[in-house]
């Protein structure tokens, strides 16, 4: 046990655990905007496999990253096309409709990557980049700026959508039709367009999460998320709904999960015990977030569809 | 804008029509607001002022008729356009987001200067502006659901001037407020009126509408009943012209002679839903043969006070209920029943019936187990169906069956179905709350003859009520709640609306 307290041990587990953290900051970031606007969409882990897939496809066959991350990111859009259309046109039961975008997601990934791929081949991963100067910072250089550009992008995007919620004018139809449509109705605020844009932006960013982990690997597998997308609605809830709290619960997500990562590849965990451990995770920072969860109410309309009367 | 345009018509409506499947909503419907007036729109719940007003905003529109504003034909397809033709409406229930602040609530749906970004420090300015100028006091950076709500409905105020509206929409705007805030808004109003600007207030409250108005125009079942002003008119005439007949508005009251106490509490302290003290070590008696009013502005324990006495809340030790001798304080709701206690609550639809059950199971659903409606342990429907059809005669409940479900009768026609199933039993001890809440002014008339009908019996009556002309009407003593204590207690034959109005208000100490 001794030796995993040494200092580049530890290093080692908060830069794998800011690593692991980046899938679901982004998706749980997404979906909070997408709740602050009423709209509750369990349906990512389904987009993310899709996005995920989209990505690995065509960077396996152009061998090119960029294109790969904007086909994650179009398919996101799509999917949230489909789940407006659902949700809000037709005004569907939001659980059980995300449920279904879900296992669209699930299968439909399994079976166009059996059809175009068969057996998993790995593909180019994104790359380290080392940010001048401040990666050379003794321990936290190691640990928080050699990363991928994916993992700046979401933490980038914490302050940007705090910003955007909270200070912007659109972010503010969001925080209102999410709390009473009705009072946006009736000062001219289109309820069904802003829900829209929200769900398009948590869908596009659920699709960005899925792109993010399916790099990080540099191979896909079917049921490559396993749930990933679930948690990061939990963490939504846990997060109180404001996106400083969201990325604590992810990077607590990512921290416990490197640090089991870890004390199994030291031996420290007997391998009979490989399978609880890797549910330690998830009990642990469920654990963790009920005891620091704030009892804060959520967006007053969540799941509910608007209806003018 | 001044004085000079107080003769213009602002807005006109032309035989408007609108229906609804299975019903007609407005029927050819004649109305016009000029500059400077408050035209009142009287009439009973259903009777079509909110449809109509819908259309004025832009939320329903016209299936015929025509509507013209400032002269001009109009079509408003929706809110945003009726706010750009600067029409504002002050909704019944309140248009508000809670979490957000004053200033937000007022941005919301506004081009800000700053975009995207918004620009509350301008709008919290301008807010104090208009605060200033029309009396309406409130901290631009409060989030409103701290705000009380008198505060909530000068916010309501506000967005609506702040967007300049020249004809103002208010939907019942006092159903909430104590006398002293009605008396404050009504000043705020006229000021506005003064301005140029032409309003339209929403109410079925008759002293309120004799009070503001400049003319009266009541509906009745979709159509124009007739058209009036405060001098030609009577609160019995109006009355009269809602519901179509003679109604009398205070109900006839014979001497009683008052027996002992029947209903005791004593130092009672009741734990609200938010976990603080929502009654405060109150101690109070109910004579047999008195009815009386607890009165009170809505959230000051009386619910939970109704709900104590009822069996359904705990209550905190040391305090006592006591029932024609019997103590109360823990029993359970079957066991106060049995002793004589009934109870109409306050949410009919919630606690007071099985919203998906017909009239007739409502009806027995107290005593659906006695032996006279039960045989061999199954429910005896002949005798069942044979009580409840008694009952609906006796109650005049407006029903096509007793097999009807509950839930498609109307609010007044409910709540009798209620008070049917809690009579019957001759209750030594009636807590009624609420009774005539959303009910027509027709039922609410019964209903008050069956109340008083119970004092004539030597029955310990309990009623709660927010409408203080219910109160004054009906009881025998009034006790004032406010923050959980009973303030005072009033004989109704001194009681003076004022000053009952100053003590919910918490402003006059006894």
């Amino acid at each position: 046990m001794s030796d995993f307290f040494t200092l580049t041990v530890l290093v080692a587990v908060v830069g794998s655990g800011v690593r692991l953290a980046t899938p679901y900051l982004l998706a749980g970031l997404g979906e909070t905007v997408g709740q602050k606007s009423g709209v509750l969409n369990l349906g990512i882990d389904g987009v993310m496999q899709l996005s995920a897939f989209s990505a690995y496809f065509v960077v396996l066959k152009t061998d090119n990253l960029m294109l790969g991350v904007l086909a994650g990111l179009a398919v996101g859009a799509v999917m949230g096309v489909f789940y407006g259309v659902i949700t809000i046109v037709f005004k569907a039961t939001q659980g059980i409709s995300g449920i279904g975008i879900f296992i669209f997601g699930l299968g439909f990934s399994d079976l166009l990557f059996q059809r175009l791929v068969g057996t998993p081949k790995p593909i180019r991963q994104l790359p380290t980049i080392e940010i001048p100067f401040l990666s050379e910072l003794p321990v936290v250089g190691e640990a928080l700026f050699q990363h991928n550009p994916l993992t700046y992008v979401a933490f980038i995007l914490v302050p940007v959508t705090i910003l955007f919620l909270g200070k912007t004018t659109f972010g503010l139809n969001i925080r209102a039709v999410g709390e009473n449509p009705h009072a946006a109705d009736s000062l001219g605020v289109s309820v069904e367009r802003t829900r829209y844009v929200a769900i398009l932006i948590g869908n596009t960013m659920a699709g960005l999460a899925g792109v993010a982990l399916v790099l990080e690997l540099g191979i896909f597998q079917p049921n490559l998320t396993q749930g990933l997308g679930f948690i990061a609605v939990a963490l939504v809830y846990f997060g109180s709904w404001r996106p400083s709290h969201v990325m604590a619960g992810a990077l607590l997500y990512g921290l416990v999960n490197a640090t089991v990562l870890q004390l199994k590849a030291r031996n420290i965990i007997p391998l009979s015990f490989s399978e609880l451990a890797a549910m330690a995770p998830a009990v642990l920072t469920i654990v963790a977030l009920v005891i620091l969860a704030q009892r804060v109410k959520g967006p007053a309309a969540l799941t509910k569809p608007f209806i003018r009367h | 804008m001044g004085t000079s345009n107080t003769t213009k018509v602002l807005l006109e409506m032309r035989g408007i029509t609108k229906r609804f499947p299975g019903v007609i909503a407005n029927e050819d419907v004649d109305f016009d607001v000029r500059n400077g007036e408050v035209h009142t729109l009287l009439g009973e719940n259903g009777a079509g002022k909110s449809t109509l007003m819908k259309i004025v905003f832009g939320l329903y529109q016209a299936d015929e008729g025509e509507v013209l504003l400032r002269g001009e034909p109009i079509d408003i397809r929706s809110p945003s356009e009726a706010i750009a033709a600067r029409i504002g409406m002050v909704h019944q229930h309140f248009m508000l987001v809670p979490p957000l602040t004053v200033a937000e609530n007022v941005a919301l749906g506004l081009s800000s200067s700053r975009r995207p970004f918004t620009d509350l420090a301008k709008v919290s300015t301008r807010i104090s502006e208009i605060s200033d100028a029309h009396g309406l006091a409130v901290d631009p950076s409060t989030e409103v659901w701290r705000l009380s709500v008198g505060e909530r409905q000068r916010v309501e105020i506000i967005k609506a001037l702040y967007r300049d509206a020249e004809l103002l929409v208010l939907d019942e705007p006092t159903a909430v407020l104590t006398p002293q805030e009605v008396d404050d808004l009504f000043v705020i109003l006229r000021r506005m009126v003064d301005d140029g600007r032409g309003l339209i207030f929403i109410s079925h409250k008759l002293h309120e509408v004799m009070a503001l108005s400049d003319r009266i125009t009541v509906l009745r079942d979709g159509r124009v009943a007739g058209s009036t002003t405060p001098a030609e008119a009577t609160r019995e005439s109006l009355a009269r012209m809602m519901v179509g007949r003679e109604v009398r508005l205070t109900p006839h009251k014979g001497k009683v002679t008052v027996g002992d106490a029947r209903l005791s509490i004593r130092n009672l302290t009741v734990i609200g839903d938010r976990g603080t003290p929502a009654v405060k070590n109150l101690s109070l008696d109910v004579l047999g043969g008195e009815i009386l009013g607890i009165a009170g502005v809505s959230g000051n324990g009386q619910r939970e006070f109704a709900e104590a006495v009822a069996g359904l809340r705990h209550t905190e030790p040391g305090g006592t209920i006591t029932m024609d001798g019997a103590d109360i304080t823990t029993s359970s709701t079957r066991v106060r029943r049995n002793l004589g206690l009934a109870y109409v609550p306050e949410e009919r639809m919630r606690d007071g019936v099985v919203a998906e059950f017909s009239v007739s199971e409502n009806l027995v659903l107290v005593n659906h187990g006695s032996r006279e409606f039960t045989k061999r342990g199954l429910l005896a429907t002949g005798a069942i169906r044979r009580r409840s059809t008694e009952m609906v005669k006796q109650f005049a409940v407006k029903t096509p069956t007793i097999d009807t479900p509950i839930a498609s009768l109307s609010g007044g026609n409910i709540q009798k179905v209620v008070m049917a199933r809690e009579l019957s039993a001759s209750p030594g001890v009636l807590l009624a709350c609420q009774p005539t809440r959303g009910v027509d002014i027709g039922s609410a008339e019964y209903i008050h003859s069956r109340l008083i009908e119970q004092r004539e019996r030597g029955a310990a009556t309990l009623v709660v009520s927010e409408d203080l002309d219910e109160i004054l009407g009906l009881a025998d003593r009034i006790a004032v709640m406010y923050e959980g204590e009973i303030v005072a207690i009033i004989d109704s034959a001194d009681a003076k609306r004022e000053e009952i109005g100053l003590l919910m208000a918490g402003v006059l100490e006894t």
